[in-house]
């Protein structure tokens, strides 16, 4: 299977059937998606297939063939500044996610309200330190 | 789960013959339900093979048929919510579109999965059914009231697989999903009521969705009262780990009270 990562050609072996998430950790060694509950609940594996938001432990990987995936380790936003400034971040588990769905919102978005923030980033789970410092991130992006 | 072998047909023609012919196989769309129980390894039997129906340009689109409007089984809910044709003329399934997971969910999760799945919970299934939606397959058109025939059960052959969805077009439908929290939350109660026709569709309340018809008939006479009265005696509702049996039946008579208030003040 051949897709772009990151820009990059990208080819797997394997069967289609494997989940995006383990062959991005495993055979292509980006690590930077992290599995969170395995069952699209958390968000922590957010990836982007053609710039939507997806919970990567949901997608086979034969569903990217011919797609553009970008992980954390592709992503290059004034968030990620942010997210150090306004110290929206403690364990990292859910960082990449969060700020892969800030992208994605701030990219359809650009001056969204704080209810947007909240709503564009429903779907990632902080457990360590709630979403204050997250959402005021993404907000002092905002242009 | 390595073994599972992936298909992926070319056109829906490819993939009605290979879903017939390949044993043991399972059909693929978004992957919110079925990818998590095939890395759980939680489905028996265990499939040999998962065809992809995602891609396929027969299943996408939401377009007029007729009086109706159709909508593509492997459509995402993201699809739904940003089709004017939706919001035009099914705003409560754009509705309850928006409560399903959040983006990320709503980028994957098809009406077709939602339907297969056949979970009680299915956020859009008590909208289906308030709409008298068609579920249309390969082969025929089932009424969605006819379609759940039991817990996780449905009218579905062996080797039959849904490729749309019609609704009729100007319908009153109003919506209301009772969870834990706005976002990512199985429902405890989801409801949707038409008053014309009377229909009144609730999921979480029993091993299916199900149309109150208790209710229904009280409602057709004009009486508000008796169908928030005679809807308790409608479902079958359970204890497990969302909620309980005793706060769904009340939670139930309040959200359909609210509803058919909401309709009385127009």
């Amino acid at each position: 299977m051949r897709f772009t990562l990151n820009g990059r050609d990208s080819s797997v072996e394997g069967s289609g059937s494997r989940r995006l998430l383990d062959v991005l950790r495993e055979d292509l060694r980006h690590t930077g998606t992290k599995e969170g509950c395995g069952e699209g609940e958390c968000g922590a594996c957010s990836v982007l297939i053609d710039g939507e938001v997806v919970n990567s432990c949901l997608v086979a990987v034969g569903q990217v063939e011919g797609r553009h995936v970008v992980t954390i380790e592709g992503l290059q936003s004034p968030l990620q500044q942010a997210f150090i400034e306004y110290g929206a971040a403690q364990c990292g588990i859910c960082t990449p996610g969060m700020l892969l769905a800030a992208h994605v919102l701030l990219q359809r978005t650009r001056r969204p309200s704080e209810d947007d923030v909240r709503e564009a980033l429903a779907g990632n789970l902080c457990r360590c330190t709630g979403y204050t410092k997250i959402i005021e991130a993404v907000l002092s992006c905002a242009t | 789960m390595r073994d599972v072998t992936y298909l992926r047909p070319r056109d829906l023609k490819d993939a009605v013959q290979v879903y017939r012919t390949t044993p043991g196989c399972r059909l693929l769309a978004g992957g919110t339900d079925l990818m998590v129980m095939l890395h759980a390894r939680t489905l028996r039997p265990e499939p040999r093979a998962v065809i992809d129906l995602w891609s396929l340009p027969e299943l996408k689109g939401i377009r007029r048929v007729d009086d109706m409007l159709e909508i593509g089984a492997a459509e995402s809910y993201t699809g739904i919510i940003r089709s004017a044709l939706a919001q035009q003329h099914v705003p409560a399934l754009v509705a309850a579109a928006r409560t399903i997971g959040a983006a990320q969910i709503q980028n994957r999760g098809t009406l077709g999965g939602n339907l297969a799945n056949a979970s009680p919970a299915g956020d859009t299934l008590p909208v289906l059914l308030a709409y008298d939606a068609v579920v249309v397959t390969d082969r025929r058109a089932i009424p969605v009231d006819r379609f759940f025939t039991g817990y996780r059960k449905t009218a579905l052959q062996a080797d039959e697989l849904i490729t749309a969805v019609r609704l009729p077009l100007g319908r009153q439908v109003v919506f209301h999903k009772v969870g834990t929290r706005a976002a990512q939350a199985i429902s405890k109660v989801v409801m949707a009521v038409c008053r014309e026709p009377a229909r009144v569709a609730i999921g979480s309340v029993a091993e299916i969705p199900l149309r109150a018809t208790r209710a229904e008939a009280a409602l057709a006479n004009g009486d508000a009262a008796g169908a928030v009265a005679a809807v308790a005696g409608d479902i079958r509702p359970i204890d497990d780990v969302r909620s309980t049996a005793v706060y769904r039946r009340a939670v139930t008579q309040n959200v359909l009270a609210e509803l058919l208030d909401a309709f009385a003040r127009g």
